[in-house]
């Protein structure tokens, strides 16, 4: 976590230092990256034994936990969005 | 959503490509997808330091975000709780010590292998796996719905590191600071959690 923290740090200050010109092809660079990572995301996967081989038996519970779990999360997520918008809508 | 639909099929294809071993295997490759992701890591720092305005604008930031990660933790157990009447054979803290993992899938199945055993610890890696896929692949669609903080939330303790990039994409830079911070909260939070639920 260290790592990230400093790797990031490291990018702003570089941001920083050439705040006077502007990077049009940063969103390009940026989503390309993204796939790539998506895609060696998806390679670990499916070559991890423990995840192709868990999938058939365990797969269902695992699903309907991380389902159970995002839609709850979402839900308060949700209830604070509209509490700060309607706060903030209230102020201006 | 095609934006969307690439980033599922460049996902698929890994997943046909790592099942039929068409690469040599990944940990020969020496840590191709971490170094892929602070680089992206150091794009979304770079995107935030050259922006002139980013940092006034975080400072204009309602305290009220910093609840998000409260919002976060809550909500999933209180969803994971709800699941222990559809699977009888768990019982509530093993459904809660799944849930904890908020897609730190690494640390929280290793965490339940040890406590509870293989077979919980794999519920774990893949349900916290398919949370980080959930929430990588759904981003999108989950701001034009549940507004902007809903794939933050479903990022769990990871959206300052894996999922960052995306939410930067989908919730755009102003909320960065919240995701880095929710992430950072919830983060701590998984080992805290799962070894409690883990340990009753």
């Amino acid at each position: 976590m260290l790592q990230i923290i400093l790797i990031m740090a490291a990018g702003i200050a570089t941001g920083w230092l050439l705040r006077k010109r502007t990077f049009k092809f940063i969103n390009t660079l940026l989503i390309v990256l993204v796939w790539a990572l998506l895609f060696f995301l998806g390679v670990e996967a499916g070559e991890n034994p423990a995840v192709i081989e868990g999938l058939k038996d365990l797969g269902l519970e695992a699903l309907l936990l991380s389902i159970a779990g995002t839609a709850g999360s979402i839900a308060l997520a949700w209830a604070l969005w509209k509490y700060i918008r309607h706060k903030e809508g209230g102020k201006r | 959503m095609k934006g969307s639909l690439i980033i599922v099929a460049f996902f698929i294809a890994g997943i046909i490509v790592g099942v039929t071993h068409l690469l040599p295997p990944m940990s020969s490759l020496g840590n191709i997808s971490y170094i892929t992701l602070c680089a992206l890591i150091f794009l979304v720092g770079f995107m935030i330091g050259n922006d002139a305005e980013i940092f006034t604008k975080f400072k204009r930031l309602n305290r009220l975000y910093m609840l998000l990660p409260l919002m976060t933790i809550v909500g999933t157990l209180a969803g994971c709780a709800i699941t222990t009447l559809l699977l009888p054979n768990r019982s509530l803290s093993d459904c809660l010590a799944v849930g904890s993992g908020m897609g730190y899938y690494s640390l929280s199945s290793v965490l339940i292998t040890q406590y509870k055993g293989a077979e919980l610890g794999t519920v774990a890696l893949l349900a916290n796996i398919v949370r980080e896929v959930i929430t990588l692949l759904g981003a999108p669609l989950m701001v034009r719905w549940f507004g902007k903080l809903a794939p933050i939330s479903v990022g769990g303790a990871t959206t300052m590191d894996t999922t960052l990039p995306i939410i930067t994409r989908a919730c755009g830079k102003d909320l960065v600071i919240v995701s880095i911070f929710h992430g950072f909260i919830v983060d701590f939070s998984v080992p805290l959690l799962v070894t409690f639920f883990a340990g009753l």
